[in-house]
């Protein structure tokens, strides 16, 4: 890690530092619970404990729920909020999030995640003074998309307009809404929105990182293996960890294309450093390198803050009763449509 | 042995003589021969080995004794040799088929396991099959009700003949049978196992010899199950776990084949064997063979591979169907 | 003296390269490991042997991929793998790799394993299915589970193929610890796998069979034919024996099972 990087890991350190007090105990959402914030660390720097087989300890359940957004807003030009700043933030989207699920609604046709503990402000989640995940550009914004990825999402978006509507097969649906594969797994591990919930577990010569939702798991070699095949392609990519001092360092390739991060290219490249900076905090950073997309490798930096387990299964397909009812009633639309029509021309 | 599969019973009496006294001396039972040893102590009956033969299974009904005379039985060889090459005659229904003697298939050109006796059955004493239960009789009725649901030989594969469908042939039993042509086996030992390996259809029975038991009832094979222990010099190999659909002369599911395997010649193996079959048989039956050794090697009989006949003649039945649909006027004419 | 340093660093490098070579062509082994012999003094490769690996969906690196037969549904979906053939893509000719690519577009149709035809060489080593050695001084069968194939490698009165077949024509013999399969006479009916991957009559394989722990034998292929490759090729694999008690080769008669396959069209038809 370079200084800068230090001191950026510091200041979001101090931040927590600084606001641990203030948290424990308020209510950051209407009508719920009080949200567990990430503890403090010690003021000296952290030594992370040692497994049995002597690699930095990673080893736990953790979340990256945030409230912070992954782009700098419109209107914000600084890199870190004050305490009260980041408070109003997270109060208003906690809101926000409520609001959703107003009876009457649209969105409160889907379920009401307030009532299931599933909103972010009733679980716990990683706090951050930053206005953005993305730390470089130092604008907090993802570069500009370059002219071969420009003329991808275009093809990409022909070939949509090509397949119809949403709900005219169920190829054409959401990847995660037919329980392929969500945001948590990446890699890079985004925010799920809930359930945003991981397992480490480490033996000798492997770091596994298990993601809830959709029961993903990635099992990081650290062997120095050679890279994989160039023919082998995999929606999680294919990874290969190291360890440089008390961070490991996975490197992913071989992603199969079909689950495009951003609009980015098959032959995207995930770097990620994981560093225990506290007994409940891993800094988590990840650079996105792929030239297809865009001219300018780009940095993102999402804490992870250790959470209760255990994780639970997570059977999105066996139990994905909304694809077939969705399509079902898509085609009775179409069919009421259609006997409409014919009752209206005669 | 390069005469061997070259010979033509017709011109080699003498060589029969020599040979019908040897069986006689077999029959004898006065064995010399001192049976060499594998590398792990089993007895070897190791080589190539061929049981062609003329001797049929059950005494033809005009014969009563047990045993021919040299002459009868070089004349009754003749008369079945005469008969096979018959089938060849340019012009016979038969001789579409391709001439066996051409290709040297026919069995007076292989390697002959002969022996003097009128039957390979020796018990029961008349050299015929037993008795068939009152099982066996609802067992065999229901197997033509379903032979008959299945319709003609060509009315589809399934309904055509194992052999023809290249599914399993007479060789590799158990128990082995003359398999017409291309009667061979190559026999091979290791540590703990005897592998027959017969040529038609390339099938191979691995006989393990360390007493572990028979597998569940739940699995049932073509070629069964088998279990082998030596007893002396005699390799004793018990068979259960058939499935029942390609029986031998009638039997079912349940026989139980004990085959006895002895090396009595450097070029001769005494191939006995019983079959115990209660749901098919009243009592018990038993075979007396032997195996000839004969040149090798074995080739590969690629029969499902190559079977353009089954296909070929399926093509040809339902043209003949259509054809016959096509023209029914033909047949109303009286 | 100073010619005869040169020379043996030169040779030192030469054999120092050639070992790294060799240790990325077999996969690791406890070094020096020796099997038991057999009763005639030779290395012991008697047992029931099966390969762990998607080798026969496709011996080239590939990705997981659905069933080609809907209603199989996962039961049917490739797995992935990362490929047994050493040195990356398969050395085609350009006219054959069309054919290996119109071959794998319609292997249903076209792959023998489909119509239980025999498997040909290599692949019958990773079907999928196991096998048993019978080792003996003069033969040493190679007995597998599907299709009842089998091979015979005459360890000695060894001749040439005499006809062309699916198994071809093998002639073995010892170099040290490992058995050495040569083989000829191949016909060009069989492939190397589900994925169209192919060879023609002029097929060569020659196949080493050693120990590398009790269980375990390594398994390493070159494959030569002239017509279908700009190359000899290498793969190479583990071989797992099969230890459970009274483990043995069951029947895979499976001619029956494609009956209707290959002639269901040509059933009678109930008449009119």
């Amino acid at each position: 890690m370079n200084s800068r990087s230090l001191v950026s890991v510091g200041a979001v350190v101090l931040g927590v530092a600084v606001l641990s007090a203030n948290i424990a105990g308020q209510a950051p959402a209407p009508a719920a619970k009080a949200a567990p914030a990430a503890k403090p660390p010690a003021a000296k720097a952290y030594t992370p404990p040692k497994t049995p087989d002597g690699q930095p300890d990673l080893q736990g359940f953790w979340t990256n729920s945030t409230y912070v957004p992954f782009e700098r807003p419109q209107g914000v030009t600084k890199e870190f909020y004050t305490p009260d700043e980041a408070e109003a933030a997270i109060k208003a989207a906690a809101a926000r999030e409520a609001e959703q699920t107003e009876p009457g609604t649209a969105a409160d046709v889907h379920y009401d995640f307030s009532q299931f503990g599933l909103d972010r402000s009733q679980s716990k989640f990683a706090y951050s003074l930053r206005t953005s995940l993305v730390v470089d550009p130092p604008d907090g914004k993802v570069p500009p998309v370059n002219a071969q990825g420009q003329k991808r999402a275009a093809e990409r978006a022909a070939a949509r307009k090509l397949a119809g509507g949403p709900y005219d097969a169920v190829q054409n649906m959401a990847i995660g809404s037919r329980c392929i594969i969500m945001g948590g797994s990446g890699p890079p591990m985004m925010n799920a929105g809930y359930n945003a919930n991981y397992q480490i577990v480490q033996s000798p010569g492997y770091v596994m990182i298990l993601t809830e939702m959709i029961h993903d798991v990635r099992v990081i070699p650290l062997d120095n293996r050679a890279q994989p095949p160039q023919d082998v392609r995999q929606w999680i990519g294919l990874s290969r960890g190291r360890w440089e001092g008390n961070t490991l360092v996975v490197e992913t390739t071989n992603f199969n294309g079909k689950n495009a991060f951003r609009g980015a290219s098959e032959n995207m490249k995930v770097t990620e450093r994981f560093t225990r900076v506290a007994d409940d905090v891993i800094d988590y950073k990840f650079t996105i390198e792929d030239p297809a997309t865009w001219d300018r490798a780009w940095t993102a930096d999402a804490p992870l803050a250790r959470t209760e387990g255990p994780i639970f299964e997570f059977a999105c397909h066996e139990t994905n009763y909304g694809i077939a009812n969705i399509l079902a009633g898509a085609r009775a639309e179409e069919k009421q449509k259609a006997e409409r029509a014919k009752k209206g021309s005669n | 042995m390069e005469g061997i599969r070259g010979t033509r019973a017709s011109r080699s009496l003498a060589a029969l003589v020599i040979v019908a006294v040897a069986s006689v001396t077999l029959a004898a039972q006065a064995p010399t021969y001192k049976v060499p040893r594998t590398p792990d102590g089993q007895p070897d009956l190791q080589g190539f080995w061929s049981n062609a033969t003329y001797t049929p299974l059950e005494r033809p009904d005009s014969v009563t004794k047990e045993f021919y005379t040299p002459a009868e039985a070089a004349a009754a060889e003749k008369a079945a040799a005469a008969r096979e090459n018959a089938e060849t005659e340019p012009g016979t229904v038969a001789d579409v088929h391709y001439d066996f003697t051409q290709f040297g298939l026919d069995r007076s050109q292989a390697t002959l396991a002969r022996t003097l006796r009128t039957s390979l059955i020796v018990d029961p004493k008349n050299g015929k099959l037993p008795p068939v239960t009152a099982e066996g009789k609802r067992i065999l009725a229901a197997r033509a009700e379903e032979a008959k649901r299945l319709g003609g030989r060509w009315d589809s594969a399934q309904s055509n003949q194992l052999d023809d469908r290249c599914i399993i042939m007479a060789g590799p039993g158990p128990p082995m049978m003359d398999a017409a042509y291309n009667s061979n086996y190559h026999i091979v030992q290791a540590p703990g196992y005897v592998m027959i390996l017969t040529e038609m259809i390339h099938d191979v029975r691995i006989i393990p010899l360390d007493g572990r038991p028979q597998p569940p009832e739940s699995v049932r094979q073509w070629m069964g199950v088998s279990r082998g222990r030596w007893e002396g010099d005699t390799l004793v190999v018990v068979t259960t776990n058939f499935n029942g659909k390609n029986p031998l002369r009638g039997s079912t599911e349940n026989m139980t084949v004990t085959e006895r395997l002895r090396r009595v010649a450097e070029d001769t193996i005494e191939y006995n064997f019983t079959i115990d079959d209660k749901s098919m048989w009243e009592r018990p039956w038993s075979v007396e063979a032997v195996m000839r050794q004969t040149a090798g090697p074995l080739f590969e009989h690629a029969c499902h591979e190559g079977n353009r006949g089954l296909y070929n003649t399926l093509v040809g039945a339902r043209l003949e169907d259509r054809k016959a649909a096509d023209a029914p006027s033909k047949t109303d004419s009286k | 003296m100073m010619g005869n340093r040169f020379l043996s660093r030169v040779t030192v490098v030469a054999i120092v390269a050639w070992v790294a070579v060799a240790m990325t062509l077999v996969t690791a082994q406890t070094p020096g490991y020796k099997a038991p012999r057999a009763p005639d003094g030779k290395p012991n490769l008697n047992g029931i042997w099966q390969a762990i690996n998607t080798a026969n969906w496709d011996i080239e690196a590939h990705s997981a991929a659905p069933s080609p037969v809907l209603e199989l549904g996962a039961a049917g979906a490739v797995p992935g793998g990362l490929g047994v053939v050493e040195g990356g893509p398969l050395p085609y000719r350009p006219e054959a790799l069309a054919k290996r690519n119109e071959n794998r577009a319609n292997r249903l149709k076209l792959d023998p394993e489909v119509k239980c035809y025999l498997p040909g060489v290599p692949r019958a080593s990773y079907m999928g299915f196991p096998f048993q050695i019978i080792q003996s001084q003069k033969h040493v069968m190679l007995v597998h589970e599907y299709a009842g194939a089998v091979r015979t490698v005459y360890m000695t009165d060894q001749v040439e193929a005499p006809a062309d077949s699916w198994m071809g024509w093998s002639n073995g013999r010892w170099e040290g610890e490992s058995l050495v399969v040569d083989t000829k006479g191949f016909n060009d009916l069989s492939w190397f796998d589900r994925a169209g991957n192919f060879h023609s009559d002029a097929l060569h394989v020659v196949e080493r069979f050693t120990a590398r722990s009790a269980d375990t034998l390594n398994y390493e292929v070159t494959v030569e034919d002239p017509k279908v490759f700009t190359r000899p090729w290498k793969m190479s694999m583990p071989l797992y024996r099969r230890v459970e008690p009274n483990a043995q080769i069951l029947e895979f008669r499976c001619v029956e099972f494609v009956e209707d396959l290959l002639y269901g069209h040509l059933r009678k038809q109930p008449s009119q």
